[in-house]
C-alpha cells in the first residue's frame, strides 16, 4: 500500500540508473541521514556515541571494505585484523613523523598506504583460490601482527609497545568531544559507503562479481583476473585501511597490536556472512548485530532489573548471542540484507499476497 | 491480554531507553558516592581476576555495613565484565561514566593506557595499584592516574637487587618470560638498563595471549639454561609457565615471578612441584587473619553477605590485593573529604585526596592491615607513595617470605620516569603541571 512504485515513470537514463530507482526508498534515505546528522546528536548521550554509534560506523565500513573483496569479488580473506593495523600504524607514524598534516589526510594517506600492503598480499590470490587463499591471507595476519609487536620503528620506540594517537583535529577545530567524534567517523563512513556502492554497480564492480561467479568465464568474456582481483584487493584494503585509522585514532586513542589481532579478522567476517554477503547494507547490518547485540545483552539484566551475577550476564550474553547467530544462518543464510530485501518485497505486494 | 500487551510495551520502552543511555537509577545517586568496579570473572584471566574483584568489592560491602560508609557517605558500585580485553573495558567505563564516578581501577594494563587519555576529561582518578603504566609515577604529566604502592619498573630493578646479592650477576644470564602486551612489556627498558649496569644478560621471551602455549619458549630456556628466569605472565599464562618449567627441570628455585605471577591460581595446578618458586609479594602475601578478615568474616560472610565464593578465598593473594586496590581507593576518598567536606566529593576532590594520602603506621594499624602494607605517602611528584617490596616463596601448601624489604633504587628510576613522562607530555601535548619543589 505505502511501499508502491505506482506512476513513477523514468523517462530517461539517468532517472533509471539513479541509486534510489524509488521515491520513497529515496524519502527513507534522506529521513535516515537527516536523523543521524541532527536528531541523534541531539539526543545521544556520551555512551551512545562513544561506546556504541563510532565503534559500530568504524567497523561497518571495514565491513565495506571486507564485503568488497569477499561478497563482491569472491576472495576470501583472514587478513583484514591485520590491513587495519596497517591503517592504524600508518595513520601513527604519519601523525608523529610528519607534524601538522591534516588528518583527513592522514586518514586518506593511510588508507593508500593499506592499499598497497593489501595488493602485496593480494598477489597470490591469482593462483590460488578460495579456502588456500584464505591460509596465504592468515599468514599476512600473522606476519604484520608479528612486524608491530616487534619492529619498534613502527612504534616509535615506544617501551610497551603500546602507541597512543595525538590529539584530533580537522582545520583547527578539536575533535574531542563524542559529538564531534561521532560527526566525523559518520561523515567518512557515509562518503565512504556511497562510493562503495557506485563502485559496485560500475563496470569495475561488474567485473568483480563476474570473477566471483566464474573467473574461467570471465576471462572469456574479456575481464583481465589480475586487473579485477587487485583492484579489489585494492580499493577493500583502502577501506579497511581508513577504518584501522579510525578505529585506533577515534575509538581507542591508544592501542597495542592486539587490538588488531585474528579475532578482529574474524569477527569482521561473521559480520560480512551474517549482514549479507555482496551488500552494503548488509556490512551495517552485520557490524549492527556483532557490535551492538552482545552490548544490548549484556546490559538487559540490568535495565529489567534482575540480580545476576556479573559472571553468569557474560556466559548467558554469549550463549544467546550463538544461538542467535545460528537462527539467523538457518532461517535466512543470504544474511539479514537478503531479510530486509524479502520483507520490502512483501511490502510491495501488501496487502493482496499472491 | 491487554496486560500483557502493555507489559511488553513497558519492557520495549525500558530497553529502548536504556539503550540510549538514560540512567534510570539516578534518583538513588544524589547522597553516594559511585565506584565502577571493572573485573573480569570469565575467560582465561578468571581464575586470577575473580579474587581480585570478590576482595574488591569485599572491602566496599564492609565499609557500608561495618561504618555506614565513608564518613557518613554510603559507596555504590557496579560490576562491568571485561574480560581483560581492552575495547570491552573502554565499553565498560563508557557505560558506568554516566553515574559519575570518582575513581576507577581497571585491573589491566592494556585498558589502563586507553584511559589515560579519557581520565583527565571526565575527572576520574584513574588507581592502578600494583599495576599501569610505570611513568606515571610523575604527577606532573599525570595527574589522574596513581600507579600506588608499586610499579614493574620498581617491580623488576627490586628483583635484580634481590638476585644480585645472591652474587655478582657479571656475566649471567637472565630471562624474561612475558606476557606479549604492554603489562608485559614494561618492565623492559629497566631490565635493559640494569643488564648494562651489572654486565648480566638479558633474554627477551614473549608469550602471546593467552598463554596456554609456550613450549618452545622452554626448550630455549632448556638450551640456553639462564641462572634466573623472570615470569611475567598473568591467568593462564602462569600456572602453564610453572608446569613447562617442570616439564624441562628447570629449578623452581631460580624463578621468581612479578606480583601478578605469584599466586595461589598460579602455583595450585602443579602443587608440590612448584615447590620453591619465588614471587615478588606487593607488600603483602596471603595473610588471612589480621584485623580486616576478622571483620571481614563477622561483617559479611557470618551474614551470607561475602562476594567470594568460598570463605577460604578470604586473605588469598589476590584477593587481598583486590581489598587494599578498594582500601586505596577508600582512603583517596577520605582524604577529600578532610579538606573539602563529608559529603559526596567529586573526582576533581578525589583528585587531590590521592594526591596526599598519609596512611602511616597508625592508620595502618587502624585499617586493620598490619604488615600487609608499607606506609604510603603520595604528592604531586610522586603518585605512587611506596615503592617497597618483598620475596616470598611458595612451600608447596603456603606463601611465606623470604627475604626483607627492598627499596626501590629511585636514583636510576626518577630519571627515566621523567624522561618517559615528557615523552608522553610532548607526544600527546599534554601541557605538564609543576609540583614546585619535591
Amino acid at each position: 500500500m505505502i511501499y508502491r512504485e505506482t506512476g513513477q515513470f523514468k523517462s530517461s537514463y539517468a532517472s533509471d540508473a539513479q541509486l534510489l530507482p524509488i521515491l520513497q526508498d529515496r524519502i527513507f534515505m534522506i529521513g535516515l541521514l537527516a536523523f543521524a546528522f541532527v536528531v541523534v546528536p541531539a539526543v545521544g548521550s556520551e555512551y551512545l556515541f562513544d561506546a556504541i554509534l563510532v565503534p559500530f560506523l568504524i567497523l561497518s565500513l571495514a565491513a565495506i571494505g571486507l564485503n568488497i573483496l569477499v561478497g563482491y569479488c569472491g576472495q576470501l580473506s583472514l587478513g583484514t585484523g591485520g590491513f587495519m593495523a596497517v591503517g592504524a600504524y600508518a595513520a601513527y607514524n604519519l601523525a608523529i613523523r610528519v607534524p601538522d598534516l591534516n588528518l583527513l589526510v592522514i586518514f586518506i594517506l593511510a588508507g593508500l598506504i593499506t592499499t598497497l600492503v593489501g595488493m602485496l598480499f593480494g598477489i597470490p590470490s591469482l593462483r590460488i583460490k578460495g579456502f588456500y587463499l584464505a591460509v596465504a591471507t592468515l599468514a599476512a595476519q600473522f606476519f604484520i601482527d608479528w612486524a608491530f609487536a616487534r619492529i619498534r620503528w613502527f612504534t616509535n620506540d615506544s617501551s610497551s609497545g603500546s602507541v597512543s594517537a595525538p590529539p584530533l583535529a580537522i582545520f583547527g577545530v578539536p575533535i574531542e568531544s563524542p559529538i564531534a567524534k561521532y560527526l566525523m567517523v559518520l561523515a567518512i563512513v557515509c562518503v565512504g559507503a556511497l562510493l562503495a556502492k557506485n563502485l559496485t554497480r560500475g563496470a569495475i564492480g561488474r567485473s568483480w562479481m563476474a570473477i566471483r561467479d566464474m573467473d574461467v568465464a570471465a576471462e572469456v568474456i574479456g575481464i583481465r583476473p589480475l586487473t579485477a582481483k587487485l583492484s579489489a584487493f585494492a580499493v577493500s584494503s583502502f577501506y579497511v585501511g581508513v577504518a584501522g585509522a579510525l578505529w585506533a585514532f577515534v575509538r581507542l586513542g591508544s592501542w597495542e597490536p592486539l587490538a588488531f589481532d585474528v579475532n578482529r579478522s574474524f569477527q569482521l567476517l561473521f559480520m560480512v556472512i551474517i549482514g549479507g554477503l555482496g551488500s552494503i547494507l548488509g556490512s551495517f547490518l552485520g557490524a549492527a548485530f556483532i557490535v551492538i547485540l552482545p552490548l544490548m545483552l549484556n546490559q538487559i539484566p540490568t535495565w529489567l532489573a534482575i540480580p545476576l551475577s556479573t559472571a553468569a550476564i557474560s556466559h548467558i550474553e554469549v550463549m544467546i548471542f550463538g544461538a542467535l547467530i545460528v537462527f539467523f544462518l538457518i532461517v535466512e543464510p543470504h544474511g539479514l540484507a537478503r531479510l530486509w530485501a524479502i520483507g520490502k518485497e512483501k511490502l510491495r505486494l501488501w496487502p493482496f499476497p499472491h | 491480554m491487554r496486560d500483557m500487551f502493555r507489559n511488553k510495551a513497558a519492557a520495549c520502552a525500558l530497553a529502548v531507553a536504556g539503550s540510549l543511555g538514560l540512567a534510570l537509577d539516578a534518583a538513588a545517586q544524589a547522597n553516594e558516592i559511585f565506584l565502577p568496579v571493572l573485573v573480569y570473572r570469565t575467560g582465561a584471566y578468571a581464575p586470577n581476576g575473580v579474587p581480585w574483584a570478590d576482595g574488591f568489592v569485599d572491602y566496599l560491602k564492609l565499609v557500608n555495613e561495618r561504618d555506614g560508609g565513608v564518613n557518613g557517605v554510603k559507596i555504590s558500585y557496579e560490576e562491568c565484565e571485561t574480560g581483560y580485553a581492552t575495547d570491552r573495558g573502554v565499553e565498560c567505563y563508557e557505560r558506568l561514566k554516566s553515574k559519575k564516578p570518582v575513581a576507577v581501577s581497571p585491573l589491566s594494563t592494556g585498558i589502563t593506557y586507553a584511559l589515560i587519555d579519557k581520565v583527565p576529561q571526565d575527572k576520574v582518578v584513574l588507581i592502578t595499584a600494583g599495576y599501569g603504566r610505570a611513568d606515571s609515577v610523575d604527577g606532573e604529566a599525570f595527574k589522574y592516574v596513581f600507579p600506588l604502592l608499586g610499579t614493574y619498573w620498581d617491580a623488576a630493578d627490586i628483583l635484580v637487587q634481590h638476585v644480585a646479592k645472591k652474587g655478582s650477576l657479571k656475566g649471567k644470564k637472565i630471562a624474561l618470560v612475558y606476557h606479549d602486551s604492554p603489562y608485559g612489556k614494561e618492565p623492559i627498558p629497566v631490565l635493559e638498563e640494569l643488564a648494562k649496569k651489572h654486565g648480566f644478560e638479558l633474554m627477551k621471551l614473549p608469550v602471546t595471549h593467552p598463554g596456554v602455549e609456550q613450549k618452545a619458549t622452554w626448550l630455549q630456556i632448556r638450551q640456553q639454561r639462564p641462572d634466573y628466569v623472570f615470569l611475567w605472565g598473568w591467568g593462564v599464562m602462569n600456572s602453564t609457565a610453572i608446569k613447562e618449567a617442570i616439564a624441562v627441570s628447570y629449578p623452581r628455585l631460580q624463578m621468581y615471578g612479578v606480583w601478578w605471577a605469584a599466586a595461589e591460581p598460579d602455583v595450585l595446578p602443579a602443587e608440590m612441584a612448584a615447590k620453591g618458586y619465588n614471587g615478588l609479594a606487593l607488600g603483602h602475601s596471603a595473610e588471612n587473619s589480621a584485623a580486616i578478615h576478622k571483620d571481614m568474616l563477622k561483617y559479611l560472610y557470618d551474614k551470607g553477605k561475602g562476594t567470594a565464593a568460598k570463605k577460604d578465598e578470604v586473605g588469598s593473594v589476590l584477593y587481598n590485593r583486590g581489598m587494599l586496590s578498594a582500601m586505596l581507593t577508600v582512603e583517596s576518598v577520605r582524604a577529600a573529604q578532610g579538606k573539602f567536606g563529608n559529603r559526596v566529593v567529586t573526582g576533581e576532590e578525589v583528585q587531590w585526596g590521592a594526591e596526599h594520602l598519609n596512611i602511616d603506621g597508625a592508620r595502618i594499624k587502624a585499617l586493620g592491615v598490619e604488615g600487609m602494607i608499607r606506609p604510603v605517602k603520595t604528592s604531586c611528584y610522586d603518585h605512587e607513595g611506596s615503592h617497597s617490596a618483598r620475596i616470598h616463596t611458595w612451600d608447596g601448601t603456603k606463601w611465606s617470605y623470604t627475604s626483607d624489604w627492598y627499596e626501590a633504587d629511585t636514583k636510576l628510576l626518577r630519571p627515566m620516569v621523567e624522561a618517559s613522562a615528557k615523552k608522553y607530555a610532548a607526544d600527546k601535548r599534554v601541557e605538564m603541571r609543576s609540583c614546585g619543589k619535591a
